[in-house]
């Protein structure tokens, strides 16, 4: 493992594997009466906030309590970054409070990497504008396994697994992420969306494209559905929304072309009613609420990785 | 013991214990936890991993046969309660699999290959004491090799043996390593 987690390209297939390895045997302590383990004592985690978040923060500061560690919470909303403090002046007090571990969200793409060389503990990128959101990759990839290779166990890989990723993929940190990690363990991945919410290098992406989702869904293992991200659109990308969710939405009748096995996947927050359906978003097939639960295990196992064992020897240099 | 010098399976060092010598010191040792729990009412295993857990199966299976009991039997792993964590890069996971029955009131006999610091085990308790309460805690090794850091003894030791804290002592099982022995040598594998 490196020192960071910036990106999923991070990440060689056995790195991967030894977090969603790590995963798994931590999942059990949800089960147990004292959901908490002595690991990271006396590390100290910082949660930097620059963009509004509810599951990422969350999950990120549960899983560093659950492992012991100090949690120091910072939103940019009541703090000097609102009276126009720089990033780098923000990291360098950090630094000064002793951080071992930064969680940085950001709506700018590379904050995280800019991150990494000011401070001395190691950054994890939990959201970079529109580029990478590596954690919530690797949650992803542990609920595919958890619900398609369940009995594979430890070591297994998502090979031949189908993943069809649907919609804004321009704004999405999340399928940048997803598209890496996954095809590392294996899976063959698919995007679907309408040329305009498709980024320009899309062809250099280890994956397949395809402008309809009704040909792709019968042959589909996993349907990842991303939010339609209005925040950050800037131009018209598609005529409206009600064409937008007849051409690209998940509802039940779409759903109902999938294959028996076959999972629905939402990073969340979801638009009801645009990208999913909201009776789909509550089927059985969805694994939506189990997403945000395995989120803090796989976040705990990163954290455990990262910070529980000896001081990565650059940082001595 | 006239443990002569050889190689097994490519590896270097002497054999201090063969299959028969290891079959009949868990065979003692599963008496022995029959007769000090007063017929191993309320009993259960706890192996340690990688190589306590099929010892404990073991010992769970001669139980079995001698009283015709079933003994609960699972693992519990200490990596995230040890306290060399910092020492060494963070390393991969073992199962913590707890019988259903669970460990509340019971006596859980803590099995573990090697016996050396006593710092495993040290971390074994407090792990376990995470997981529940029970009324008595044992302890179950197959080798005992001296050179305690931490006031823990074993309550059953399949064997003692006096070593150098230069030497290295290799427990091999056919489930982990296709073969069964206990190896002495001066170097080897980190463990």
């Amino acid at each position: 493992m490196k020192r960071h987690l910036i990106s999923a390209a991070d990440l060689s297939r056995g790195d991967a594997l030894l977090i969603l390895d790590t995963a798994e045997e931590l999942a059990s302590l949800a089960d147990r009466p004292i959901k908490k383990l002595p690991t990271l004592r006396g590390r100290t985690v910082v949660n930097l906030f620059f963009e509004d978040s509810t599951r990422t923060r969350i999950s990120f500061e549960a899983a560093a309590k659950r492992l012991s560690a100090d949690v120091i919470n910072f939103s940019a909303k009541g703090s000097s970054v609102a009276k126009g403090e720089s990033l780098k002046d923000t990291a360098l007090t950090l630094e000064a409070m002793g951080a071992d571990a930064v969680v940085i969200r950001h709506s700018a793409s590379g904050a995280a990497h800019r991150l990494a060389g000011w401070v001395r503990g190691s950054v994890v990128n939990a959201g970079d504008g529109t580029h990478e959101h590596p954690t919530q990759a690797l949650l992803d990839a542990f609920t595919i396994r958890r619900k398609l290779r369940a009995s594979s166990g430890r070591g297994a890989g998502l090979d031949g697994i189908r993943v069809t990723i649907v919609g804004d993929v321009l704004h999405s940190r999340v399928a940048r992420s997803n598209v890496l990690l996954l095809s590392s363990l294996g899976a063959e991945v698919t995007l679907a969306a309408p040329p305009t919410l498709l980024p320009l290098a899309v062809d250099t992406w280890p994956c397949a494209v395809s402008y309809d989702l009704d040909t792709e869904l019968p042959k589909s293992d996993v349907v990842m559905m991303l939010r339609v991200q209005q925040e950050r659109m800037t131009a018209a990308y598609f005529p409206s929304v009600r064409e937008y969710s007849r051409r690209y939405g998940l509802d039940a009748a779409r759903m109902a072309r999938l294959p028996e096995h076959a999972i629905v996947m939402h990073p969340g927050p979801m638009n009801r009613g645009v990208e999913i359906a909201a009776e789909v978003a509550d089927s059985a097939r969805s694994t939506i609420v189990e997403q945000v639960a395995n989120g803090v295990t796989t976040r705990m196992a990163v954290l455990y990785l990262l910070l529980g064992g000896t001081e990565f020897p650059e940082v001595a240099s | 013991m006239d443990a002569t010098a050889h190689s097994v399976a490519g590896r270097d060092g002497l054999a201090v214990l063969d299959a028969e010598e290891i079959r009949r010191a868990l065979t003692r040792i599963a008496h022995e936890i029959l007769e000090r729990t007063h017929g191993g009412d309320e009993v259960v295993l706890l192996g340690i991993p990688t190589r306590g857990v099929p010892l404990a199966r073991r010992l769970a299976a001669r139980i079995g046969e001698f009283e015709g009991l079933e003994v609960p039997c699972g693992s519990l792993d200490v990596t995230m309660h040890r306290d060399d964590l910092r020492l060494r890069p963070a390393r991969a996971l073992g199962r913590t699999d707890l019988p259903p029955s669970g460990v509340d009131g019971k006596t859980v006999v803590l099995v573990d290959d090697v016996l050396y610091s006593g710092r495993t085990v040290r971390a074994a308790l407090d792990a376990l004491t995470d997981l529940g309460r029970p009324r008595t805690v044992q302890l179950a090794v197959l080798v005992d090799r001296g050179h305690r850091e931490l006031p823990i003894r074993a309550d059953y030791v399949g064997k003692n043996l006096p070593t150098s804290q230069r030497e290295v002592v290799h427990v091999l099982l056919t489930e982990v390593d296709a073969q069964d022995a206990v190896m002495i040598s001066d170097e080897g594998r980190p463990s």
